[in-house]
């Protein structure tokens, strides 16, 4: 088994695994954060979205191996420190709409919200509809109409 | 002892009367206990109000019998079998001064603990926040009382714990008095304390004590009037919200249990198909990299890991031979044939000229919840301790002490919050496989199905035709028949118990499970004559159960289809027809509702329609109108590998609730029952193929998605319901939603659906993947950070 080490939330770890782990498992099984969810495995549900260096991307399709030891990851965990405060606008959002109701899928949700937004800053586009349906997260809850306006209700004070 | 019984005897003027203020003469007393102990409270229950009053009839309308559910709905039966254990149920103030309650139901996103801790806190008169209400484990001398379904929990449990709280009150205000030395009616909670008139104050934890009893005490209890509720009907966030947007809300998944690895089960191409001897590369994969063992069990081959990844490596390696499943070599259509050889006849005769009827097949649905069936055991020393999602735990710890060989009191059942579960969450499947997994390993589990597995192994909402036959006049309709054909529903051992148990008090008195519920759960709510409805159901070895909201999604679709054909024949607005035809006013009231808000009628442009569906059940009523959009645009926008088609545009959804606890809540319920009745009119059908589903992921089975959902959604719960009760939320709003979508799907289009999901034989979008059965786990992308945005 090889070494692997890279920043999670703010903290360098090391970490054994064979290379071809997928980084979900790597996060979730061998360091025990749980904030992002398996929902598929397969890159579709999008419950494990997470970011690495500030962009969203999905862990269960990643081989640990290709995470460099100065990438930056981040899960739901560690979000709100990106933010240097106790919650991320986004999460307060989402807190005052009541969005999530069984939560699995939330924290992905979250987090593609927050890429998502900036993806549309950076671009100097509308964060309207279309934007927010280019969003992939799945929700069985159907929780969809009250993210959309928690997406609207955080990027106010992102 | 404080003097808190109030027998029979007791002269009226001297009764204690807890938590409530002045008896008066027309409120309704309970019946509950001061249980030997710390306080700890009880309850009995409560008669039935009807929901529906009396049918009215229109001058044309020829009136229908009632039919059982207009008087005696699931709830009800539900409810009636809770109330012998409903003294059980303990509310009890901790020596910290909090007051902590173990529910014994399952919370999978309903916002039930959030509910309860509401109820508590108000008749209590103390904040919501200081009610710890937890998921109570798997407690078999409940029998009945623990199992979760069919939008049961609030109706069955409203009163039992108001009662158990009103009484706690009592007693803390009784040993307040002694030891404040005022009149207990002189005094309030206040925070954790109660105080007198003068400001002295003791706290919850310390009169606690105080109000121990030493024997079981009865108490009679009057609850708080509505019209003081100060906690009810406003809206409460969820109390776990904020562990829920930082990740911090443990799933079963998420639960640390020592040396508990993950598990994963390598399982057939087949549907139910089971291996044919054992695998030829055994000590191959026992020797991968973190596979630690692997161990044949009931259908399959478990594989436990130091990671899921590596446990679903182990699977895809395994080389075995498999016997044919349970519909091998079979697809949709054999079924569909075999169901409507099966139909039961239609009793009226057909009229020429004056007979309309529609059959519509159903398709399979995927009963899936995000979080796949899960689920730990560990079984040490001849005892067992499980932590699942579970909503009928204790046919789950029963099924634990058979497959472990243990009693049921050495297994302790743990309910977790589930990840969603839309009926899946009942059935112990998976509990059931952890247990056969931990003695077959002999080490503990932490065991999680993979997602193609869970699609195409997992239960389904079943396969089934409907049948509607109506004979119209020149103004009313004088027959109405309802056949629903289907492949059996199957229901875990604890609602089959609760089923039985009611199965007396239906119509006839000797039906089987499955007409038993159809029994209590569907009804025409309509004046149509001559009214039946029958149901047949076969069984063709697949796995099912019910898919949030059982029987009512597929037969209001048929009922309301039907009716739009009648009103056209008899050349009435849609909205109008129902309006004159509809039994109560309670009906009447919501589908005007929903017409007025929805601008009914309004113009809208070629290739876009409005829609409409009523529905009534879990003691609501509610009506739906929707927009689609048909128009090309719209209909070929471009997803990869999603379905598009025809949107709907604007949900306009009144439902009378009842009583309505939690504003927020409610209104949650409804927006995710929503999106379910969209998936199910126009995309989420799985295609049985060759004996397996083809559908294995979210990509494959088309869930409402983002591109679906509706833009605009307009919710009215109304507020000043004239039914007392609560009614139930979570399957509330998929009936009336999938019914409106298939009518507007029909005005728009000009297609006249034969079937649902209505794309449901469109081709798949481009980009869509169909995975292979075997080996049985799509293997992870390594790409992932090629779509990073």
């Amino acid at each position: 088994m090889a070494q692997h080490t890279f920043n999670l939330n703010g903290e360098s770890v090391t970490v054994e695994a064979d290379d071809d782990v997928r980084l979900l498992w790597v996060i979730r099984d061998l360091l025990g954060v749980t904030g992002p969810k398996y929902g598929c495995g397969i890159n579709v549900c999008k419950a494990c979205t997470s970011h690495i260096n500030g962009k969203a991307f999905n862990p269960c399709s990643v081989s640990v191996a290709d995470i460099s030891a100065d990438d930056e990851i981040t899960t739901i965990e560690g979000l709100a420190d990106t933010v240097g405060s106790d919650l991320h606008p986004m999460q307060e959002a989402w807190i005052e709409k009541d969005v999530a109701q069984c939560g699995y899928c939330q924290p992905g949700q979250i987090m593609a919200a927050v890429a998502k937004v900036r993806q549309c800053a950076d671009e100097g586009r509308k964060l309207d509809d279309a934007a927010i349906e280019e969003i992939r997260n799945i929700c069985r809850c159907g929780t969809y109409n009250r993210i959309r306006e928690a997406i609207y209700a955080g990027a106010e004070n992102m | 002892m404080p003097a808190h019984s109030a027998g029979t005897t007791t002269p009226r003027d001297q009764r204690k009367i807890f938590g409530s203020g002045l008896m008066s003469v027309n409120r309704r007393k309970f019946l509950g206990y001061l249980v030997a102990a710390p306080t700890l409270v009880v309850v009995a229950d409560v008669g039935r109000q009807a929901a529906w009053g009396g049918a009215e009839a229109s001058a044309a309308a020829l009136p229908s019998p009632p039919q059982t559910p207009e008087y005696y709905e699931f709830v009800d039966a539900y409810r009636d079998a809770c109330v012998p254990t409903n003294p059980l149920l303990r509310v009890e103030v901790k020596e910290d001064g909090r007051v902590a309650f173990a529910l014994p139901r399952s919370d999978n996103g309903q916002g039930i603990q959030t509910l309860f801790a509401m109820v508590i806190a108000e008749e209590m008169g103390i904040d919501p926040s200081d009610v710890d209400v937890t998921l109570a484990d798997a407690r078999p001398e409940l029998v009945f009382n623990q199992l979760t379904g069919g939008s049961s929990t609030t109706y069955s449990l409203f009163t039992p714990v108001r009662v158990a709280a009103a009484i706690a009150k009592g007693a803390l205000l009784e040993a307040a008095a002694l030891a404040l030395g005022s009149e207990a009616r002189e005094l309030e909670t206040l925070g954790l304390t109660v105080t007198d008139t003068a400001g002295k104050a003791i706290g919850f934890g310390e009169l606690s004590r105080l109000a121990a009893v030493p024997v079981t005490t009865p108490v009679e209890v009057l609850l708080k009037p509505q019209e003081e509720f100060k906690v009810l009907g406003k809206s409460r966030i969820k109390d776990d919200a904020r562990a829920m947007v930082t990740g911090a809300k443990k799933f079963a998944m998420d639960i640390q249990v020592p040396d508990a690895l993950p598990t994963v089960i390598c399982r057939a191409p087949d549907l139910n198909g089971f291996p044919d001897g054992g695998p030829s590369n055994l000590d191959e994969v026992r020797n991968m990299p973190g596979v630690t063992d692997v161990a044949p069990i009931g259908n399959g081959i478990a594989v436990r890991a130091l990671t899921f990844g590596q446990a679903i490596d182990g699977v895809n390696a395994l080389e075995l031979n498999w016997n044919p499943g349970t519909v091998a070599g079979k697809n949709d259509e054999d079924i569909v044939e075999g169901l409507r050889a099966a139909e039961l006849p239609l009793v009226a005769p057909a009229v020429p000229g004056k007979t309309l009827e529609q059959e519509l097949v159903h398709y399979s649905r995927n009963g899936s919840a995000l979080e796949t069936n899960c689920a730990i055991v560990s079984f040490k020393d001849g005892k067992a301790e499980v932590w699942a999602p579970a909503k009928s735990p204790i046919a789950g710890a029963k099924i634990v002490s058979q497959k472990l060989g243990i009693g049921v009191n050495d297994v302790t059942f743990h309910v977790v919050p589930g990840g969603g579960s839309f009926g899946r969450r009942l059935f112990n499947d998976h509990v059931q496989e952890a247990s056969e997994a931990a003695k077959a390993i002999g080490k503990p589990v932490k065991l999680m199905w993979d997602r193609a597995n869970d699609c195409r192994q997992g239960r389904v909402k079943p396969l089934c035709v409907t049948r509607v036959r109506a004979v119209v006049t020149d103004d009313a309709v004088a027959s109405f028949e309802l056949r629903y054909s289907g492949v059996n529903m199957e229901v875990d051992e604890g609602l089959t118990d609760v089923l039985s148990s009611q199965l007396i008090k239906a119509p006839g008195g000797n039906l089987g499970v499955s007409e038993t519920f159809w029994e209590i759960s569907v009804h025409t709510p309509y004046n149509f004559g001559v009214n039946t409805r029958l149901m047949v159901e076969t069984n063709y070895g697949f796995n099912t159960g019910s898919t949030r909201n059982v029987y009512g999604p597929d037969t209001c679709t048929a009922r309301e289809l039907m009716i739009d054909r009648i009103a056209e024949r008899l050349r009435k607005d849609p909205v109008e027809f129902r309006t004159e035809f509809v039994k109560t006013d309670r009906l009447r009231k919501v589908i005007q509702r929903a017409a007025d808000e929805a601008d009914w009628g309004k113009s809208m442009p070629e290739g876009m329609a409005q829609g409409i569906g009523v529905h009534q059940e879990y003691k609501c009523a509610t009506a739906c109108v929707v927009e689609i959009d048909a128009r090309p645009e719209t209909v070929n926008r471009q997803v990869r590998s999603g379905r598009t088609g025809p949107r709907v545009t604007k949900v306009t959804f009144v439902v009378d609730p009842g009583l309505l606890l939690n504003p927020t809540g409610f209104e949650g319920q409804v927006l995710g029952g929503i999106n379910d009745g969209i998936a199910n009119a126009m995309t989420a059908g799985l295609h049985l193929e060759n004996g397996s589903f083809v559908e294995a992921s979210w990509d494959n089975y088309f869930y409402t998605r983002q591109w679906n959902t509706p833009p605009e959604v307009n919710v009215i719960l109304i507020e000043d319901s004239e039914y007392p009760e609560p009614g139930g939320a979570g399957e509330v709003s998929v009936a009336a939603t999938m019914s409106a979508v298939v009518n507007a799907f029909r005005r728009a289009t000009g297609v006249e659906p034969e079937y649902t999901p209505v794309l449901h034989k469109e081709p798949f979008p481009e980009g869509f993947t169909q995975y292979p059965t075997s080996p049985p786990i799509p293997e992870s992308p390594r790409n992932g950070l090629d779509f990073t945005f």
